[in-house]
């Protein structure tokens, strides 16, 4: 008896608290940047794909859900000839983008995904990739990495010394 | 997933009792053998010690100091000293630390410096995922990197299409020259420049020329070296589908683990067998896989409406139908099986057309060869060796075989063998054996005998004692005077020159003089009296009371194996088909127009009225068949291959092939494409032919056939049957962390398929079953916890660098009967005597090209040589040729006439002339010319049987002008 008056006096005390519910889909909520949503890919800061197709992604996904295929352009720049999240799969856990080590693939506070049709939930690289950089702005793993791409040449590379002429004996 | 903990192999067990030592490692006593290094046995131990620059089967050189351990004076020593366990030897009481504070920092050190240069690439490097050196940085610890300078960079270099150069990878352990050029003896390849810039790469760009280039790929213990045909479907080893397999690309039968992904075949990497391939491949098996996937497979089942109908595509139930009805409608059918084919494959052929109508599939010329070769081992007291066991011969005679052509392995295992002489002088002066640079220093140039008598040189040549050149009827002569000079009771060679006399003697002397004399030869130069000279030297050292090896390279991965099912000649088929009552003709996985020559096939396939061919490739016979059905590769299908030593050895199926998920998703996800047993199952039934027949696994087949043919009985035992578990578990052919199995197949249909089953093995197509090692002969890959690169293979074997644990796979199906004496074979050749106006042409073997299915593979047909004629520059210029002119070359009909038969009177089958560029080759003999074997590129000619004889006649301009402006022409239109 005393339990059910005291119940219906704490509720009654919500009439005067705060909302928190809000009026979903007419009112939008706030995500924050780290919410683990959506997964796209983004571009580095020169425009160009970020993935470089290391399959990382793939082998840490729980689920397995992600699948691609990597080749390389006429200049030695590897990206994915495929690139697939089977999202009806997807757990949302964000250990891809804990393994890639090109900021390449992210996840996005969007979750608003939902399908009638699980066939219209697998994703090829075509609907993942972005044209910004997302959420980490800056890094060109390229600009970094010692494979000679179209643009770079050995020894062009951040914190990289000429190359070396094997055929020079001086010291 | 659970995994086993690194433990130790305390369990272990040495086989040499008087060896073992005990040593003490972090004041714990372990067995160990003496005199060994440390390194090898705490790996053996099952410890894990970095290391870089050792290997296993190339010895200890101590040049990346990341093996260093503790080692202590005595029990009250509590100091020690740091020392390279590589290079110490084990000895008995001696006490070190693996786990001392100060030798753990000195190990994380090195790794540290080793990494200041390493590029930031893992993501992109075709190593990532199975490097040595990602395994070895993190067994050490080494994570944060302190170093802010810059990083040394090279440029790299084109190696040709099987190796990919990316030298800032590059940790300076010189493992790749010591393999290239110590162990493998290329010379164009080296450690250049100074310091901290030592450059490894070849003087200039271009393609490596050793036909071993492919084992840098393993050797290298990181990035440099990568496989450049993975390169262009790259896939990580995590995602590889794997199975057990054997190479089919040369009759060796070296043991292969080919990967798979998304339905294609993407690379082979080396499966150790210690008494076969042991750590090697050649490049021709390592990268002639690509067969498999090439545009000319094929896919699915093909009809002919009737007579002159082109092939149409058509159902598995169709074509069933169609055979069914020929079969029986009560005609006969005859089979010709193929060395190429799985021995189960050949005894379903069998078993469908009955024994006497089954045929191997040979030209006459090359099933008496073959027959005489199995006759010979199985008859004779000399023991056939394993490719470990010519390792170890010390003294070397190979008769009338290129086997760096025709059998590569083979010309590596003489690599070493030249190396069992002059060893003893190390063992004299106390260098252990595993101290590769001292030893090396010991032996200096110093060679043990290998005599190499051959048609034409031969890349093995430089560690030849003596060579000698000569068509077939003289290596014949020079083999039966070996043999004489052994053993005066054998036939004595007439009119023999006094140089080869000398050359017998000092060959029969070495050979004498040698503890484990080995004599090679094989079918390469197509000549039954070499075949039989070999023998006679082989026999000689036997009956004189020397344990001489026989070792016979035969061309196909199963040449053996289907010679011990029987079965005639092409031509005798031909005979049976003559008397017209056959009218069906089942071909299975047999190119014939690749066998003999043309006009025989032509004949052989216009008298019969239904061809049914059974292959997995489009080819010339293919072309002409009324039904075609399409079979598994080496990759698609179970099955086993006798090798050259007449090893059995099971191949397991690496992925199921062509399953077109689009059409059938929920049921039978299996394409058309199957086992050929399986077709001639089928058939068997379609056309009710015998109810014991209807076998529903491989097992089935392979009972039947052992029982049907008892000297097979031991193909039983080559590999554990379908039915075996270990926990009740298969054993997965997917490594547990394969990838992408709820996406790869997501764009057909969301629906994931059912993971196909596998009836015919205990493997299973799925990452699910037992985790741990399992027998030798299922090792789908090698992986051990902490250790994702190949050297992850010390984890299964009980002696590091020794036989996996459970024995080497396998079962020899042909021992010697030891201590019985043979007749000695007496037809002695007469000398060669050159034929005025013609040329007796002489097959040239090419490691790249000169084999029907790794032609197939683009990287290997870049490598191919051009169709050429070689010529002695003096012939050359009699005829008035110039390197790089046109011959017209003229063959003559009668293949096996003897030399002196001919008179050049006799009429000349005029109906082909051929056209080929001049090669000049000084060392062939007068009136000899070669002309390469079986390239795709000649056409008709790949067929013949060579040695024949033909005509040569300088290619007139004109013909050759107005042919190219032809073409032009063609080109133009």
């Amino acid at each position: 008896m005393w339990n059910s008056l005291k119940t219906m006096w704490i509720i009654f005390l919500h009439m005067f608290h705060r909302r928190v519910t809000i009026e979903y889909p007419d009112e939008k909520p706030k995500i924050p940047p780290r919410w683990r949503g959506r997964i796209i890919l983004s571009r580095d800061p020169d425009g160009e794909e970020r993935c470089v197709a290391c399959y990382l992604c793939a082998a840490a996904c729980p689920v397995d859900c992600i699948a691609l295929q990597a080749t390389e352009n006429e200049h030695g720049r590897r990206y994915p000839e495929f690139f697939r999240i089977n999202f009806s799969r997807c757990i949302f856990c964000g250990y891809c983008e804990e393994a890639c080590p090109t900021d390449a693939i992210q996840l996005t506070p969007d979750f608003e995904m939902g399908e009638y049709n699980r066939k219209n939930l697998v994703y090829e690289k075509e609907d993942l990739l972005i044209d910004g950089t997302g959420k980490y702005p800056g890094y060109n793993f390229y600009r970094v990495a010692g494979v000679a791409i179209g643009g770079k040449s050995k020894g062009e590379a951040e914190k990289e010394a000429p190359p070396v002429d094997p055929r020079s004996l001086l010291p | 997933m659970k995994r086993a903990a690194p433990g130790v192999n305390t369990a272990r067990v040495c086989k040499c009792e008087a060896d073992v030592t005990t040593i003490h490692i972090d004041n714990r006593p372990y067995p160990a053998k003496d005199g060994e290094n440390l390194l090898q046995e705490c790996l053996s131990l099952g410890f894990n010690l970095p290391y870089f620059c050792w290997h296993p089967a190339l010895g200890s050189v101590g040049a990346c100091r990341q093996c260093a351990i503790k080692q202590f004076k005595n029990e009250e020593d509590k100091r020690g000293k740091i020392v390279m366990a590589c290079m110490t030897a084990a000895k008995d009481g001696i006490r070190i630390s693996i786990d001392d504070p100060e030798a753990r920092e000195f190990r994380a050190s090195v790794a540290e410096w080793l990494m200041v240069n390493h590029p930031h690439d893992c993501p992109v490097c075709d190593e990532g995922g199975e490097c040595h050196l990602q395994d070895m940085t993190v067994m050490n610890g080494h994570v944060y990197r302190r170093h802010r300078g810059r990083k040394r960079t090279f440029h790299n270099q084109d190696l040709g299409p099987l190796v990919n150069h990316e030298m800032n990878r590059c940790i300076q352990c010189y493992r790749c020259t010591r393999f290239y050029r110590d162990y493998a003896g290329g010379r164009d390849f080296d450690a250049l420049m100074l310091r901290d810039q030592v450059y490894f790469g070849r003087y200039q760009d271009g393609v490596l020329e050793s036909e071993f280039s492919g084992n840098l790929v393993e050797v290298c213990p990181t990035g440099v070296f990568t496989d450049k045909t993975l390169k262009r479907h790259y896939t990580r080893k995590w995602d590889l589908q794997t199975a057990p397999s054997v190479c089919v690309h040369c009759g060796l039968g070296c043991n292969t683990i080919p990967g798979e992904r998304y339905g294609t075949l993407r690379r082979i990497r080396n499966r150790f067998n210690g008494a076969v391939n042991g750590y090697f491949l050649c490049d021709r098996g390592r990268y002639g896989y690509e067969f498999v996937n090439s545009g000319r497979r094929i896919r699915q089942p093909l009809l002919r409406k009737h007579g002159t109908a082109p092939l149409q595509l058509a159902s598995k139930r169709d074509a069933l139908q169609r055979l069914g009805e020929i079969l029986s409608s009560g005609a006969r059918a005859i089979g010709i099986g193929s060395p190429r084919a799985s021995i189960e494959a050949n005894f379903a052929l069998r078993t469908l057309v009955g024994r006497d109508q089954f045929y191997l599939g040979l030209s006459e010329r090359d099933s008496r060869l073959l027959a005489s070769i199995l006759d010979i081992l199985k008859k004779g007291p000399a023991r056939t060796p394993s490719l470990h066991e010519v390792e170890l011969a010390d003294a070397v005679l190979v008769l009338g075989e290129d086997v760096a052509n025709t059998a590569s392995r083979l010309g590596l295992a003489l690599r070493q063998a030249v190396r069992r002489q002059p060893e003893k002088m190390a063992i004299k002066m106390g260098i252990p054996l595993w101290n590769d640079h001292a030893v090396r220093e010991a032996m200096q140039e110093e060679r043990g005998p290998l005599f190499i008598a051959t048609m034409a040189d031969t890349r093995i040549d430089d560690i030849a004692t003596r060579t000698f050149r000569g068509p077939p009827d003289e290596l014949g002569r020079l083999g039966f005077a070996v043999a004489h000079a052994l053993d005066p009771t054998a036939p004595q060679v007439p009119d023999l020159s006094s140089t080869i006399q000398t050359l017998a003697e000092t060959i029969a002397e070495k050979l004498k003089a040698a503890e484990r004399p080995l004599v090679i030869s094989g079918m390469g130069c197509g000549d039954k009296a070499v075949v039989e000279a070999a023998a006679n030297v082989a026999w000689a050292l036997c009956n004189t009371g020397h344990a001489a090896g026989l070792c016979y390279a035969v061309p196909e991965c199963n040449s053996l194996g289907a010679a011990m099912l029987g079965g005639d000649s092409l031509e005798s088929a031909l005979e049976a088909m003559d008397d017209g009552a056959v009218d069906t003709l089942i071909i299975m996985e047999n190119d014939l127009y690749r066998r003999t020559d043309a006009a025989m096939v032509d004949r052989l396939l216009a008298v019969t009225r239904h061809i049914v061919m059974i292959d997995h490739i489009e080819h010339a016979t293919s072309a002409k068949a009324d039904v075609v059905l399409p079979a598994a590769t080496f990759a698609e299908a179970d099955g086993t291959l006798v090798n050259n030593e007449g090893r059995a050895q099971r191949f397991f199926q690496v992925f199921v092939p062509g399953n077109d998920i689009k059409d059938d998703i929920r049921g039978d996800v299996t394409g058309d494409i199957r086992e050929s047993w399986r077709w001639l199952r089928d058939i068997i039934v379609a056309a009710g032919r015998g109810d014991d027949a209807r076998w529903s696994s491989l097992d089935d087949v392979t009972a039947a056939c052992a029982r049907a043919i008892p000297n097979l009985e031991p193909i039983l035992h080559a590999a554990p049957s379908s039915d075996f578990r270990i926990d009740s578990q298969k054993i997965p052919r997917e490594p547990h962390r394969y990838s992408g199995r709820t996406a790869m197949h997501a764009n057909v249909s969301v629906q994931e398929p059912e993971q196909p089953g596998d009836p015919d093995s205990p493997l299973s197509f799925s990452m699910e079953g037992y985790p741990g090692n399992p027998p030798p002969s299922l090792i789908p890959r090698f992986w051990a916890p902490g250790w994702n690169s190949v050297q992850a293979l010390n984890k299964f074997q009980d002696e590091v660098g020794g036989p996996l644990k459970g024995g080497d796979p396998g079962e020899r199906l042909i021992e010697p009967m030891q201590g019985k004496k043979v007749a000695y074979f007496q037809n002695v050749p007469g000398g060669f005597k050159p034929c005025a106006g013609e040329w007796l042409l002489l097959p040239m073997h090419h490691v790249f090209g000169s084999e029907e299915l790794s032609i197939l593979a683009p990287a290997i047909a870049e490598l191919s040589p051009q169709p050429y004629l070689a010529l002695n520059p003096a012939d050359a210029s009699d005829l008035g040729l110039a390197a790089g002119d046109e011959v017209q070359l003229h063959l003559r009909q009668r293949t096996d006439a003897p030399a002196d038969g001919l008179t050049g009177t006799e009429p000349m089958a005029t109906a082909e002339i051929y056209r080929l560029p001049v090669r000049f080759k000084p060392e062939l003999l007068h009136g000899t010319a070669g002309l390469p074997a079986g390239l795709p590129g000649l056409g008709v000619l790949a067929g013949i049987a060579l040695p024949a004889w033909g005509e040569l006649k300088k290619a007139e301009k004109g013909i050759a002008e107005k042919g190219k402006a032809e073409k032009g022409k063609q080109v133009e239109e």
